[in-house]
């Protein structure tokens, strides 16, 4: 205690920071309170199922469609069964399908689009042509005829949205990997006789990451609520799965009798996208403050 | 421009053979056999002799290329094949559909954009207010929506709590109200955003900052210099938009019973009518790649200095 009395002025000392410096110490912080909390969030879906208050599969005649109370918070679906506890259960479907797919089509669309940028030629002309005719389709359209013919099943909805969504990572990936091949440096590693492989690896994949992880925040968002759609148009997990999109789907032919059942998964794939979404502008402010 | 028109659309034949190739593909690929699926749901017994018989009138015992080719050579012919479900020509249909989806696609995209724009540069002007701050809220709400949950929260209001609207959506004026607004409701808020942001940007140019100095009214350059420059990513947003439109179509029709292209893609899905989803994709995949020859069209017209190559 004496020893900070002693001394006040060394507690008041702060380095001097430039109002740019500081703005990016804000947005750092920023960043930082909403990575933990989307990882918190990440981390309970997960574990989700162990907290229900109820079965969430388990169907009950005596208890169709009520409203909320005690019992069941977000009162109960067609069946009897408690909405609050499959939507719990679902949450881990829900966002991790997401999360599975964005990592998915980041990493082939970064590879993809790497190799093409890097050594052009007939092989990159011929996967960019490819992608203009999946871009030229509506995503979701695609989507829907592939993941109809393929039958209702979650993997089989991950396949017909990853489809065309590695598109345009790899487009980005191959922007950002003709600019770098042409910086003097990798002209440098060249000449000493560094193999393309280990300049892609050392040089090229470090210096694109950024804006990539950037931009795949920025897509958890969307492709959520592509998922989502689809799923609530009947193309998504087969009946009894506890999803959010398939739960607003089921409920939605007596959304007269019970709302919530309707509103509430609906509700919750909401705030979950627009989690991820404060999380996503986040990270890009930080990111074009760093910039700056 | 009527010369690089003509070459964009030569240069798009390629791109769609290539789409009418995927699509066939993947209608090829399906398991089921759509004769076998007609000769069942007709009722009665089925004999392999009958089943033989059936797939040879609808041309199922050809190999993929004759198939292919035969239906690439008749959709140029403007025959795009019958629907397996009632055997009707499935082009009329399709154009019966697709003029319902873009009386709702051009009414949504119509009421965004008188909507948003005003909005986004009110709010670029009054950044930090409180107005600014409620609608931000709004926008960022409105962008992160489910649109079937805008769809259900309009019915769930309108339908059911007060009882302006029927249900089911009738092909009039007054149909067209909600799903319109269903639609819309996303849009406004993408738009308004992107204005928003756009007219800041340009509100920090050094030009503006200029023109203040010397004396030039504050509307004559937020209308004659702000707006005008920011036009072209606002276009860009307005049409990567209906890409997303259209996908968001298939949604909103199929909600309120909308008789368009949308909703004709899913019934025509559950229906296992191949030719009717291969002419929906197909029709769809055709609006845009025209939006997007539009959108570069348009950029030009707004910029003079973008050559056209």
């Amino acid at each position: 205690m004496e020893m900070v009395k002693q001394n006040p002025a060394a507690t008041k000392i702060k380095p001097m920071l430039t109002r740019s410096q500081r703005k990016h110490q804000r947005l750092k912080r920023k960043t930082i309170l909403w990575a933990i909390i989307v990882s918190l969030i990440l981390v309970f879906s997960f574990f989700a199922t162990y907290f229900t208050p109820n079965d969430p599969y388990e169907t009950n005649p005596l208890a169709m469609r009520q409203g909320p109370s005690a019992e069941y918070p977000f009162g109960t679906d067609n069946l009897g069964r408690c909405v609050y506890s499959r939507i719990l259960e679902g949450a881990r479907t829900s966002i991790f399908a997401t999360i599975m797919l964005v990592i998915i089509s980041f990493f082939v669309g970064t590879v993809i689009g790497v190799l093409c940028g890097y050594y052009g030629g007939v092989v990159d002309d011929i996967v960019m042509r490819f992608t203009d005719i999946l871009l030229s389709v509506p995503q979701l359209v695609l989507a829907i005829a592939v993941a109809g013919i393929l039958g209702g099943s979650l993997m089989n909805t991950l396949i017909a949205i990853g489809i065309t969504s590695w598109t345009s990572y790899a487009r980005l990936a191959r922007s950002h990997a003709m600019r770098i091949r042409q910086l003097p440096f990798i002209n440098a590693c060249r000449l000493t006789g560094c193999s393309d492989f280990h300049i892609i690896i050392t040089h090229v994949v470090p210096n694109l990451i950024g804006p990539m992880l950037v931009n795949a925040t920025l897509e958890i968002g969307t492709t959520m609520l592509s998922i989502a759609g689809l799923s609530f148009l009947g193309l998504g997990v087969a009946p009894p799965t506890a999803e959010w999109g398939s739960m607003v789907s089921e409920a939605r032919s007596y959304l007269q009798l019970a709302p919530w059942a309707v509103f509430a998964p609906a509700l919750a794939i909401l705030l979950t996208v627009m989690l991820f979404n404060y999380f996503g502008e986040s990270v890009c402010d930080l990111a074009n403050s760093q910039e700056a | 421009m009527l010369k690089y028109a003509s070459k964009r659309i030569i240069k798009l034949i390629p791109v769609l053979l290539a789409i009418t190739l995927l699509v066939f593909t993947l209608m090829y690929l399906t398991p089921g056999d759509p004769a076998l699926k007609k000769l069942t749901s007709g009722g009665g017994v089925v004999t392999d002799e009958l089943l033989a018989l059936e797939r040879a009138e609808m041309g199922l015992d050809r190999p993929f290329f004759v198939r292919y080719f035969s239906w690439v050579f008749g959709i140029v012919q403007g025959d795009f094949g019958n629907s397996y479900v009632d055997s009707m020509p499935v082009l009329p249909k399709l154009l019966k559909a697709l003029g319902y989806t873009l009386m709702l696609a051009l009414a949504s995209t119509f009421l965004s954009v008188v909507i948003a724009i005003p909005i986004g540069v009110y709010t670029a002007l009054k950044k930090d207010t409180i107005f600014d701050n409620i609608v931000r809220i709004f926008t960022f709400t409105g962008n992160a929506m489910p649109n079937f949950l805008i769809a259900l929260l309009l019915m769930f209001l309108f339908c059911i709590q007060i009882k302006a609207f029927p249900v089911i959506a009738t092909a009039s004026l007054k149909g067209m109200f909600l799903p319109t607004l269903a639609l819309s409701i996303p849009m406004i808020s993408r738009f308004a955003r992107q204005t928003r942001a756009d007219v800041l940007s340009q509100l920090g140019e050094e030009y503006v900052i200029g023109m203040h100095a010397r004396g030039v009214k504050e509307r004559t350059i937020l209308f004659k210099n702000v707006l005008h420059n920011s036009l072209g990513s606002i276009i860009t947003i307005v049409s990567l938009q209906i890409r997303i439109l259209i996908g968001g179509s298939v949604v909103t029709e199929t909600i309120f019973r909308w008789p368009g292209i949308g909703s004709m893609l899913m019934s025509s899905i559950t229906g296992r009518d191949y030719p009717l989803v291969q002419g929906t994709v197909l029709i769809l995949a055709t609006l845009q790649i025209l939006i997007n020859l539009l959108t570069d069209m348009s950029y030009f017209v707004i910029d003079k200095r973008i050559s056209l190559e």
